[in-house]
């Protein structure tokens, strides 16, 4: 690890202009960003620790019905919270599908959108990574691409996010409130990470200094508490990244849905919104043709960038899965393994 | 540079001046602490060996640089035993044979303390098991972890109702 | 030198002290409370800080390292590089004996694997030496690295394994399977698989003068000071290696390799003590794995589904320095009775470190394609698996004809099969579902692995306070030795296991051999079981041959030692305590030796094997793909059970290793750099907590007269064989899809259900 300079800022804003500086990075819980200092991925000059500032680790909610998360509350005592789990069951299930307990436990919500690709090749310095370093190549694209995107890649990068939080964020419209240094601002979570293009290394829409204050669920997000579900495909049982995952929340009214929202993780550089999806079910009854349906248009742009063909298959059959047992209704409590297909409940695959 | 912190380390405060910002939490209490019964078994976070308590609750200490804990309440598993009477985990981890080469053991039961804690698995085998996946072991001794687990939750909850009563 | 203080268990938790007790460990409350000692735990005064840097390219030449660089870093004391480091006594090329591998200690430029060390930086604390080594910025002259089972033109090796012929023939295989009523062709293959023990290998080294001190786990204290002594040109006498525990090893920590020499070289650069400990990524190169295999049977059976022939053919890969051999198709030498077998091997070099024993070497890769391959053939005979393996069992060893020392496989399979509920299964692939609509699975799989025996020595002691003592060089890697070899050991000198004092995981004891091969209970059990008779002995001819003793002309034959006193075997009413018999002899103490070693006429006339029967159900989601074990029954006929609960615990342990070869582990190499990708614990999958179903183990007595003096056969690695293949057996169930290369994956099932 490079030796770096250690700042400890008492305000949000000595914060901003501390971390403004070339080759600073903010500290929160460490849990990626000394993975990546450890293997030389990340070698900064300056961190600033965020992790002892007032105020960013409340969880209120508006006015308005809206619903803010400060940046510095832990993954676990956000999926914990009885009212947040109640409110947002896919949420609270996608949190706690992720990582281990004591990495929620540590992890912040702030750190969790703004953790890098697992790609190995980013990941391993003796490999070329365009996102590590801007030109220097792909390894990963003619390589072990198993794991790697089927929607929004190029030929400059094919890694996805591994957030399992953001996919049922993205889906209910979350927002990120942004400390900079021209003041706060706020853009959708949808806006946050960008696609690789020509330009991988540039991972989001933050500024240097930029500071992620909090998350904001908007009021629509509640509406959904009755029927969401994230469903997410591992190689094991727990403790791994997703091969691919879903969230799924549906508003129904009447036997009839009336809104419907749909995200991926685990298959582009980004939280993957299916819009086209969402509209394919707006109006009609729950039916499994209908899930059919939204699952061809969610994938309809996808291809493979390497080995990963099956991504795509598997992908229409999580949101098909997904749908469903958003429809069927969102449990009592919080399946014993959250997000598994193994937390299935009696008749959820015949239903 | 050197920075003064303090740490409550297994009920007793320690100030020391760390002159080196990129000591993580794990590296403080094994190499310069040496309090080796923490540890490392990947330093990546990846494994679950270096788990430790901080403010009460279970974190990887690989993960965790010491100077942002400054002023952190720590536990490890030299705390956990009171002088000869081991704590209702450990005890029932001997008893269920809930290890074999012993490696990973502290952080198993660092683990399942600060599950107990948390209070989100109780005594659903299920829950346990997919509560205690941060803590890999390799001997295999996952059966005996389990039972252990429920054995000591059982004497909690037990005693938590004596207590009540 | 520290003295090893074991606390025992609470004494509520000890259920006696004999042989077939299940005591709890002996280490159990050091090893809860973190007192435990491992070997990175030690802090010796002034100690520096060791860290390897490890090549990017797995073939070529380091060109240059920025060695500079690295020095100017705030307390780096030096960079040991091949122009920079002490000289050893000896080529470490050298082989000078079958248990030395080539290691890489700095002696070239040369660069034959991804991972391989090519520099080391000392420092005054881990994270300069860690940034230290980042800082070498090392460039390469990059050569094409051979990757994979194709990689090259094929060749016979001279030898698999440890000394295994590459081919065994018996009959006419070709005749077999032109005459067989069905037949099946298929070929499976295995991956590249890590030990990945918790324990990261570690060595800490202090240097004073010509004498060496090593805290450093092994499986094998005394090949690893002979390795040392020959390296340094230092004598025996001089070394002291401590291994009181070992994180685990598995084959890893069996065998002396570079990392821990070069500590010790780092060391005598300095002329400081060295604590030096691989990185878990490093660990992916130069400690050993178990190689990759394809694997091709070729099976027939008659009308009655009699095998007519079984053809077992293995590639591996070995690397491009040495010589290491799975020998995988060996696993088809003893299990099925056949008319006609033949088992043979070849291989390709690659740019890979040397592939290495690894649970189970041979027995695990060979099992899981037999096993599969079984039980295809069952399918293609209409025949249950389990019967189909009841109408092949081998009354005697296939090939060679022997008879077996013992053989309670009949019982394994007809309890385990009990006791899972396999007469339920329907014979038919992809009938079974649970409540929620999941595919469920049951398959089975056969489980043997050879009881071997090795060499070793303990000294037994009395003392005049009636206590024994019993010393022996044993290593507990986890398996219990500091527990099932110390109730061997107050069995054999007659006393309570408390009365005893056992040493055991230093060099300077006897040489208890290496602890693998599943055979070191046996073989350290033997040691001290002989020695432990000899003192008592000699304690016995004391006490006999003096007029003074009531057991005096009893004849050493005609006295029993129990509970720390001989008694005359005709009337045990008569009799003295060990510390009478001591006193009045006016003697300190009584000692003796005893050896544990192979006996060759039995092994002549026997064949010696554990055997097992595993029982696995699946459920596999009929959409989705995922996979998840639901439950496992294994009975295991083992000989002697010293521990029925560490044998237990060992059984489980194979069990889940099995079930991680079926669906988990597999390195991943880049096919155009032979570097491997995921060398981590995050994407190298092993079994997590949520994998592992309840498990079931069920022991069937077995004695055994003949396979060594205490009938214990061991039980370290069977657990893995038969476990595989029951799994993968189990997923094809519940699909119907064969998959043929391990692990299996999701994307193995989804586009086939």
């Amino acid at each position: 690890m490079k030796p770096f300079d250690y700042v400890r800022p008492a305000t949000v804003s000595e914060a901003v202009v501390a971390a403004a500086r070339p080759g600073a990075a903010y500290l929160a819980a460490g849990t990626n960003l000394l993975d990546l200092m450890k293997g030389n991925i990340s070698r900064p000059d300056r961190l600033v620790d965020v992790t002892h500032l007032d105020g960013l680790d409340a969880i209120e909610t508006l006015p308005d019905g809206s619903l803010r998360i400060g940046a510095l509350v832990s993954n676990a005592d956000l999926a914990h919270d009885p009212a947040f789990a109640k409110t947002y069951p896919a949420v609270a299930e996608a949190l706690l599908s992720g990582a281990s307990a004591q990495l929620r436990n540590a992890a912040t919500v702030g750190g969790n959108l703004l953790q890098r690709t697992r790609c190995a090749y980013f990941y391993d310095t003796a490999s070329r990574c365009n996102k590590r370093e801007a030109g220097s190549g792909c390894d990963a694209r003619e390589g072990e691409s198993r794991g790697h995107a089927v929607l929004g890649w190029s030929d400059s990068c094919i890694a996805t996010h591994p957030s399992d939080f953001c996919v049922p964020l993205v889906a209910l419209d979350a927002v990120v409130e942004i400390e900079g240094r021209g003041g706060r601002r706020e853009i959708a979570l949808d806006e946050l990470h960008r696609l690789p293009g020509n330009s991988p290394e540039r991972e989001s829409a933050l500024e240097p200094g930029d500071l992620v204050v909090a998350v904001r669920l908007p009021p629509a997000a509640r509406g959904f508490a009755a029927h969401a579900r994230y469903l997410k495909v591992r190689d094991r049982t727990s403790y791994a990244f997703a091969v691919v995952s879903a969230a799924a929340a549906l508003r129904i009214e009447n036997g009839k849905v009336a809104e419907a929202r749909i995200a991926l993780g685990g298959v582009a550089a980004k939280p993957w919104r299916a819009r086209a999806a969402e509209d394919v079910l707006r109006g009609v009854a729950p039916t499994a043709d209908a899930f059919q349906e939204a699952a061809w248009r969610a994938l309809t742009d996808a291809k493979p960038s390497g080995d990963n063909a099956f991504k795509i298959e598997l992908a229409r059959r999580i949101v098909v899965r997904a749908l469903r047992l958003a429809a069927a209704g969102t449990p009592a409590r919080l399946p014993a393994l959250p997000a598994s297909p193994f937390a299935s409940t009696s008749g959820a695959i015949h239903a | 540079m050197n920075h003064s912190i303090s740490l409550t380390v297994n009920g007793a405060r320690r100030d020391f001046v760390l002159d080196d910002p990129r000591v993580t939490l794990l590296d403080l209490l094994r190499e310069r602490l040496h309090l080796t019964g923490t540890k490392k078994g990947c330093d990546r976070g990846q494994c679950g060996a270096c788990t430790i308590l901080v403010d009460g609750k279970r974190i990887n200490s690989c993960l965790a640089l010491a100077i942002s804990h400054d002023g952190a309440d720590i536990l490890t598993i030299e705390g956990v035993a009171r002088g000869d009477q081991l704590h209702p985990v450990q005890a029932a981890f001997i008893a269920h044979d809930g290890f074999q080469c012993g490696f990973c053991t502290p952080g198993q039961i660092m683990s399942a303390i600060g599950m107990m804690q948390e209070a989100q698995a109780g005594n659903d085998p299920e829950r346990i098991r997919e509560c205690m996946s941060g803590n890999l072991c390799r001997c295999g001794a996952y059966a005996g972890i389990v039972d252990a687990v429920l054995e000591a939750q059982g004497q909690m909850d037990e005693s938590n109702q004596r207590r009540s009563a | 030198m520290p003295e090893l203080n074991l606390t025992s268990a609470p004494a509520h938790l000890r259920h006696g002290s004999n042989i077939g007790q299940p005591l709890t460990r002996r280490d159990g409350v050091l090893k809860v409370t973190g007192q435990a000692t491992y070997a990175a735990d030690n802090h010796p005064p002034g100690m520096l800080f060791a860290v390897i840097a490890v090549s990017g390219i797995a073939h070529g030449r380091v060109v240059s390292l920025d060695v500079a660089a690295a020095k100017r870093h705030p307390g780096v004391v030096d960079v040991m590089t091949p122009d920079h480091k002490p000289q050893l006594a000896i080529d470490p090329e050298i082989k000078t004996n079958p248990f030395v591998f080539r290691m890489e200690t700095l002696q070239s430029n040369e660069v034959r694997y991804a991972n391989q060390p090519i520099a080391v930086v000392i420092a005054e604390t881990l994270e300069a030496a860690t940034e230290g080594a980042a800082l070498l910025a090392p460039r390469y002259e990059t050569l094409p690295p051979l990757v994979g089972l194709d990689a090259g033109e094929s060749f016979v090796p001279p030898v698999v394994g440890v000394g295994n012929p590459t081919e065994n023939h018996l009959g006419d295989v070709e005749a077999g399977l032109a005459s067989a009523e069905k037949r099946i062709d298929a070929t499976y293959e295995t991956p590249p698989q890590y030990h990945n023990a918790m324990e990261p290998h570690a060595i800490v080294v202090q240097w004073d003068g010509d004498r060496l001190s090593v805290d450093m786990p092994t499986q094998g204290l005394m090949l690893s000071l002979a390795r040392i002594a020959e390296l340094f040109g230092i004598a025996h006498d001089k070394i002291h290696i401590r291994s009181p525990f070992l994180g685990g090893g598995f084959g890893s920590k069996g065998l002396m390799g570079g990392p821990p020499v070069l500590g010790i070289m780092a060391a005598k650069l300095v002329g400081r003590p060295i604590k030096l400990v691989l990185r878990r990524e490093q660990m992916y190169g130069p400690v050993g794995h178990r190689a990759p295999t394809r694997q091709r049977l070729r099976i027939g059976a008659d009308s009655e589904g009699r095998l007519t022939a079984l053809d077992h053919h293995a590639r591996t890969v070995s690397s491009m320095f040495d010589d290491f051999y799975e020998p995988a198709a060996d696993a088809s030498h003893t299990l099925y009775a056949a008319p006609a077998i033949r088992t043979s091997h070849d291989a390709v070099r690659v740019n890979t470190g040397t592939p290495l024993f690894m649970r189970a070497p041979g027995e695990a890769t060979g099992s899981i394609a037999l096993e599969s391959a079984i039980d295809e053939m069952a399918w293609a005979c209409g025949m249950d698996p389990l019967a189909f393996r009841l109408k092949n069992y081998a009354e005697v060893e296939p090939i060679s004809g022997k008879p077996f020392s013992s053989k309670a496989l009949r019982a394994c399979y007809e309890q385990g099969a009990a006791r899972f509920g396999w007469a339920k299964r329907s014979p038919q692939p992809r009938q079974m579902r649970d409540d929620a609509g999941l595919l469920v699975g049951w398959g089975m799989g056969t489980a043997t692995f050879p009881a071997l025996m090795f060499q070793a020595e303990a000294r037994a002691a009395i003392r005049r306070d009636g206590s024994g003592v019993m010393e022996i060089g044993a290593h507990d890697m986890g398996q219990g030795a500091w527990t099932a070899l110390a109730q061997i050991a107050a069995d054999a000198v007659g006393l309570d296991i408390d009365r005893v004092t056992f040493k055991a995981g230093t060099s300077d004891l006897p040489d208890a051999g290496i602890a693998g091969g599943s055979a070191h209970t046996a073989t350290a059990g033997a040691a001290i079981h002989s020695a432990g008779a000899a003192v008592i002995a000699k304690l016995a001819d004391l006490a006999t041959g003096d007029e003074r003793s009531p057991l005096f002309g009893a004849g050493n034959t005609g006295v029993i030692a129990r509970d720390g006193r001989l008694i005359r075997r005709d009337d045990e009413s008569r009799g003295e305590s060990y510390a009478e018999i001591l006193a009045r002899a006016g003697v300190a103490e009584v000692e003796a030796r005893g050896t544990g070693a192979p006996n060759p006429a039995a092994m002549e006339e026997y064949a010696m094997h554990a055997h097992g029967a595993v029982f696995a159900e699946v459920k596999v989601d009929p959409e989705l793909g995922q996979i998840r074990v639901t439950r496992m029954v294994g009975a295991f006929a083992a000989g002697r059970i010293v521990n029925p609960r560490m044998v237990q615990s060992q059984l489980f342990g194979g069990m889940i290793w099995g079930m991680s070869f079926a669906l988990h582990e597999e390195a991943i190499t880049d096919r155009r750099t032979g570097r491997i990708m995921n060398a981590n614990l995050g994407e190298y999958h092993v079994p997590v907590n949520a994998d592992v179903p309840p498990l079931d183990v069920i022991t069937v007595e077995e004695q055994d007269p003949h396979v060594n003096t205490l009938g214990i056969k061991g039980v370290g690695e069977i657990g893995i064989t038969g476990s595989a293949g029951a799994v993968a057996n189990a997923v094809w169930h519940a699909t119907g899809v064969r998959v043929r290369r391990f692990p299996i994956r999701i994307e193995d099932l989804l586009t086939q259900l």
